[in-house]
């Protein structure tokens, strides 16, 4: 897509990412979304509707004076707050790993978004593997920068582990990007790239297999609705 | 046919817009038949009148908000957070404060005089809602020839006509600045009124509210309703903080009933200087207003049915950690109701010790918010 010149420019490098994956004039929900900056590049180049929600008061508050609308509180215990489907997309970024219940939080992701935006950093990668088998100490690296006594980051997950999650979930991976730890970009799809090793970051847009028809029981006829059905 | 007129008040330094005869219908089915609203204006209206900001005072307000306020002979109440180069800007903002119907600050309330007649309301006067009070508030806007507000803004009983005015006159506004308000008014928040209403109509000096044709003055009964009120305005940190168990001028404590401590002499001094500036039975009428506010199951459905218009209405809810008054979780309420409905929210809860009172101190941070809300908002037509 052809973006404007006006263009903020990425201060974080999945950020361009994400909004590749964006379509113009949804609806936006970052859930963690700090200062505000990656809804407010959103806004600006796709004309998002966007949303926010943050727990830092700090950070809510320098986002609340962007203009943007942002509910200062906690993912895990103010997302019921969000109708159904209200959202096209809801962003979670580089924040799942440390959300004390991660398959609680990706559950309410697609129940409020049609689509989530997930980003995470692989514990699969090399640097850590080797630091880990070589070391025999926790691994600390720049995208998992912390002292595991002081890490917000409290559960580990590779690029599988995640896979498999979405699979037992019944998660559609529609889209997956990986980035190095050198910012190259690459389809996690690629068969022939070791993806589990080499990517630092990884990016998935998911969505749900399908959904159930919503059957209406009347006295005389049995109704389907289709329109909810996606495969 | 009504008749508005708009005169300058030289001794109250405010102006007076008089509503005559209006046939102003209140909320309990009693008519009004005409009506006074004292209120002033800072700063200047611009050209597209796109640039007024409605403050709402809290219970014991005024229309004096920023600059010298004539009956105290003190600073206006938000003069912190209102006036040139201020969260507030008044040079970029045009601010209107009235004094709430039922007020004593000029405004129609029981210390004024009935319609034609040489008899003060005071007991007789009818009772006050807030959706009166913003059905006041509304006309004087239209006296004022503006079609929308760019914000309404207020604190408290401020956030109470905040709110009714999201959902009375959605299309009047632009804005929202909901500060440490609720959906309702708690129990316990009923119980603390009760308590200073009751201490007011067992002043012997009360009358039934008829106390200026007594020439006497429920004084005893009123300070101690603010003294009681007082206390639900700190918190206990704060006051903990700021008075602990700190002796009043004495090494020794009397073994007696004086004020041997500083937080009773502080709350004494609270209550008789509350007593110089405001109407006992006033007082009554507008914790009585503030009673009666319920919007916890109504809210949602008059946003969603009936009053939907505008449902590009920018809000913007604070709140304190340490307002036991209007806690947090209560101010949540609304902003769930409107995430849930997709509507344009922000919510901040400031951390602090300072409880309920909160919204008149020095906050930094509600000042940023404010400031950085009204400000990326002006000047844009909703989206």
């Amino acid at each position: 897509m052809e973006k404007p010149m006006n263009s903020i420019r990425s201060i974080r490098k999945d950020w361009d990412l994400i909004e590749s994956l964006i379509s113009e004039r949804s609806r936006v929900l970052d859930v963690g979304c700090g200062e505000g900056d990656l809804i407010q590049q959103l806004k600006k180049n796709l004309h998002a509707n966007v949303h926010g929600v943050e727990k830092d008061q700090g950070l809510a508050l320098k986002a609340i004076a962007k203009g943007l609308n942002i509910t200062h509180g906690d993912a895990e215990k103010d997302l019921f707050q969000y109708a159904n489907q209200s959202f096209d997309y809801v962003i979670l970024s580089q924040t799942l790993q440390a959300m004390i219940e991660p398959k609680k939080i990706l559950t309410e992701l697609l129940r409020i978004g049609s689509k989530a935006i997930v980003s995470f950093p692989n514990f699969g990668h090399w640097k850590i593997r080797l630091q880990l088998l070589l070391l025999g100490k926790m691994p600390i690296t720049e995208g998992l920068p912390y002292s595991w006594y002081d890490t917000p980051n409290i559960h580990f997950f590779t690029l599988k582990d995640f896979e498999n999650l979405c699979k037992e979930m019944n998660i559609v991976i529609e889209s997956s990007i990986g980035l190095t730890s050198k910012g190259k970009q690459f389809s996690l799809n690629n068969t022939f790239l070791p993806t589990n090793i080499i990517t630092h970051e990884a990016i998935f847009l998911l969505s749900y297999k399908n959904f159930e028809p919503i059957k209406i029981k009347t006295t005389n006829k049995m109704f389907a609705k289709n329109s909810a059905i996606i495969n | 046919m009504s008749n508005i007129d708009i005169k300058k008040d030289k001794e109250l330094d405010c102006s007076i817009a008089e509503f005559a005869n209006a046939n102003f219908k209140l909320e309990s089915g009693l008519i009004l038949e005409s009506f006074k609203i004292a209120f002033k204006t800072f700063g200047s209206l611009n050209k597209n009148q796109s640039n007024a900001i409605l403050i709402c005072h809290a219970l014991t307000g005024d229309q004096y908000v920023t600059g010298f306020n004539p009956i105290t002979e003190r600073d206006g109440w938000w003069s912190r957070m209102v006036g040139p180069d201020k969260p507030i800007d008044t040079n970029k903002y045009f601010v209107i404060c009235s004094n709430v119907l039922g007020g004593c600050s000029g405004s129609t309330g029981p210390k004024q005089r009935k319609d034609n007649e040489d008899i003060i309301y005071g007991g007789s006067f009818p009772s006050i809602t807030i959706k009166d009070m913003v059905g006041a508030q509304v006309k004087l806007i239209d006296a004022l020839k503006i079609d929308k507000l760019f914000s309404v803004v207020g604190g408290s009983m401020g956030a109470m006509q905040a709110l009714q005015w999201s959902t009375d006159f959605p299309n009047r506004i632009q804005t929202i600045v909901h500060i440490a308000g609720a959906l309702k008014h708690s129990a316990q928040n009923i119980a603390f009124h009760e308590v200073g209403r009751q201490a007011i109509m067992n002043d012997p000096n009360w009358h039934e509210g008829n106390y200026f044709e007594k020439e006497s003055i429920p004084e005893r009964g009123l300070s101690v309703a603010r003294m009681i009120a007082h206390i639900t305005y700190l918190s206990e940190d704060a006051m903990h903080r700021k008075f602990g168990r700190k002796l009043q001028s004495r090494d020794i404590i009397s073994f007696g009933f004086d004020a041997d401590f500083q937080i009773e002499s502080y709350l004494r001094h609270q209550g008789r200087s509350f007593v110089e500036r405001f109407d006992a039975n006033s007082y009554l009428y507008l914790t009585r207003a503030m009673d009666y506010f319920d919007h916890s199951e109504t809210y949602r459905k008059t946003l969603e049915f009936i009053n939907n218009e505008n449902d590009n209405i920018k809000y913007l809810i604070i709140s304190f950690t340490s307002d036991w008054l209007f806690p947090t979780r209560e101010n949540k309420e609304i902003v769930e109701t409107l995430n849930n409905l997709s509507r344009n929210v922000s919510f901040l809860e400031i951390e602090t010790d300072k409880g309920h009172d909160s919204f008149l101190l020095e906050e930094p941070d509600l000042d940023i918010a404010m400031k950085g809300f009204l400000e990326s908002n002006y000047g844009k037509t909703n989206e």
